[in-house]
């Protein structure tokens, strides 16, 4: 406690005006009071929290399993109909499928073109500035204008496509997001060049902070460049692949601006969760149907979250 | 041995340029494809060089876009400096102040900076409509300055806890109270930590489209983004207008991340908690 350490050292000069005996004390019962003042300050950002994140939240939750079908609220409570209702949708049960195949995807290539880039940069290259400057920049973009662009790149018969046949690699040519199978993918190619470099940005500070001593201990020790991978690096970067696994997943989980640019496709092969409860809610006013898959949503992110806060709380504590 | 040495470093190096050269084909393509004419741009001319360079694109979507971009720089410049504002402060107590139940408190927060905002527009937009916000850049601003609660906190409190409390103990002894602390001792040497949160509020809310597009339903209020996208939506095959749209949109960031790089990078790491 800050507030006792300092009543330590209550004689030091600019103490006031008050008598020696009497300053410890009016001192301690004027930091208590800066204290309740503290707390006073920090007080509108917790009501702001409470109401906007947990108030929010709980509220959606009970939009979920309230009757609530147009723009006119009705909180008749119906239990978990809206829910049962939305598992047998076919667009919803397609939007599932579709955020398993967008986490593979996306997280998959986040994970090993970012580690693969920050390895590379990390082996003493020239004009290592210039091209972190480059893999980064993409998320100073934002994801209407990836979107955009990358609609105009991955349109089947001109853009990556042409671009292949030009360099001799037709066999590359794909149906990209207009795949009625596995359009999403293409979406996380997009998806990936644009946040790819934030994971290359995390793993290059963890490199860093391995110790030149302990790479060089491990080649005198005989190992070759695989093993310090496998047996010293990739273990010592756990927690930044642990970071990494969250923040991919949080970004499969709420992914809405690149499917709002592309649409929904064909057979809704492009269509995510995010972008089902926008038009639900908003579109056509199913407010309790746009709940269920609000609340699904937290629900998926709270398995990511919850062990992300617990791993912080531990490293707070030691 | 040396020979081996070189073949890896010409595969490094290849596999770099490779990759550079993956991360810059979108924006060369926007380039190329926004200074075309309509008649140069088609489906199979798509990587040929613009000739002969034409500013109708750009000029066609300024139309198009630059009340929008207007909107975007009276809601992120507001926006950014309030929720700076609100976490400096928030960071000093979290940092300096620590009383029974603040860390809990601060965890609490953090749950906002991963939350996917879905799990909260219906009553947002409820609690907006009431308070007459709704439909309004004082509304979106208001919104981007609640949400910037948590990540704002978070990166000031770790500015602020790299500060010795020993400074701060000085500064009580002198006579120094909460304001006095906060306005003479920290907020003079929390010019890095302003400049990196400056920067990531500044790039997320630029770049936000969801919120943009929920709280203000008028296009003539909207953000950039929501605007570029509904430039996509109706000139379909005009991609020049598009390209120079998209380009539009994302200057402003691309320009702060080249210009102010150093506090980007620091924002990223903040922003991902392991700083």
């Amino acid at each position: 406690m800050p507030v006792s350490r300092s009543n330590g050292t209550a004689t030091t000069p600019g103490g006031g005006a008050a008598a020696p005996t009497s300053a410890p004390k009016r001192r301690k019962l004027r930091f208590r009071g800066d204290l309740v003042l503290a707390i006073l300050v920090l007080m509108p950002s917790i009501v702001a929290v409470a109401i906007f994140i947990y108030f929010f939240i709980a509220y959606t939750f009970y939009v979920s399993v309230v009757r609530w079908p147009t723009l006119l609220p009705d909180y008749t409570f119906v239990g978990l109909e809206n829910w049962k209702r939305m598992f047998q949708d076919m667009r919803f049960q397609i939007d599932l499928r579709n955020l398993v195949l967008y986490a593979a995807g996306f997280m998959t290539q986040c994970i090993v073109i970012g580690f693969l880039l920050a390895s590379l940069l990390d082996a003493k290259i020239k004009s290592e500035a210039l091209f972190r400057t480059i893999f980064i920049f993409p998320f100073a973009v934002s994801g209407i204008v990836t979107g955009v662009v990358w609609r105009w790149l991955m349109f089947p018969s001109s853009g990556l496509n042409q671009l292949f046949e030009m360099v001799g690699l037709g066999f590359l040519k794909s149906k990209w997001y207009t795949d009625p199978t596995w359009g999403i993918l293409a979406v996380t190619i997009a998806a990936a060049w644009q946040f790819s470099g934030y994971i290359m940005a995390l793993y290059l500070a963890g490199l860093r902070g391995i110790s030149h001593e302990l790479k060089e201990a491990a080649a005198i020790d005989g190992a070759n460049t695989w093993n310090l991978y496998r047996y010293i690096i990739i273990p010592l970067l756990t927690p930044v692949t642990f970071t990494a696994v969250v923040l991919t997943g949080m970004g499969s989980i709420r992914v809405f601006d690149i499917p709002a640019v592309l649409g929904t496709g064909a057979a809704f092969s492009t269509d995510a969760l995010a972008f089902h409860m926008f038009q639900l809610t908003f579109q056509s006013n199913k407010m309790s149907s746009g709940a269920v898959i609000a609340s699904l949503m937290i629900i998926l992110a709270a398995f990511l979250i919850g062990p992300y806060l617990a791993s912080l709380h531990l490293e707070e504590t030691q | 041995m040396t020979l081996q040495r070189v073949w890896t470093r010409g595969a490094i190096y290849f596999v770099l340029v490779a990759f550079a050269a993956w991360y810059l084909m979108p924006i060369y393509l926007m380039l190329i494809t926004g200074l075309k004419t309509y008649e140069q741009v088609g489906i199979t001319k798509m990587w040929a060089l613009p000739y002969p360079v034409s500013l109708d694109g750009f000029s066609q979507a300024w139309v198009k876009v630059s009340a929008n971009f207007g909107n975007s720089i009276m809601i992120t410049v507001p926006a950014a400096i309030i929720s700076a504002f609100i976490g400096s402060i928030n960071g000093y107590i979290f940092a300096k102040w620590k009383f029974r139940g603040s860390n809990t408190i601060f965890m609490l927060f953090l749950v906002g900076m991963f939350l996917p905002y879905q799990g909260i527009l219906i009553p947002l937009v409820q609690t907006l409509m009431a308070l007459g916000l709704y439909g309004s850049i004082v509304g979106v601003i208001f919104v981007h300055c609640v949400f910037g609660i948590p990540i704002t906190a978070l990166m000031f409190r770790s500015y602020f806890a790299g500060i010795p409390n020993e400074l701060v103990d000085a500064a009580k002894i002198d006579g120094c109270g909460f304001f006095g602390i906060y306005r003479h001792i920290l907020l003079p040497i929390a010019f890095p930590a302003f400049a990196v949160v400056l920067i990531w509020q500044f790039t997320t809310i630029w770049n936000d489209y969801l919120i943009g597009l929920i709280v203000v339903s008028n296009p003539r209020l909207a953000p950039v983004n929501v605007a570029v996208k509904n430039l996509a939506g109706t000139y379909t095959t005009q991609w020049q207008v598009q390209m120079s749209g998209a380009l539009i949109a994302a200057l402003p960031t691309i320009i702060v991340y080249l210009a102010l790089g150093k506090f980007f990078m620091r924002g990223l790491l903040a922003g991902s908690l392991k700083g």
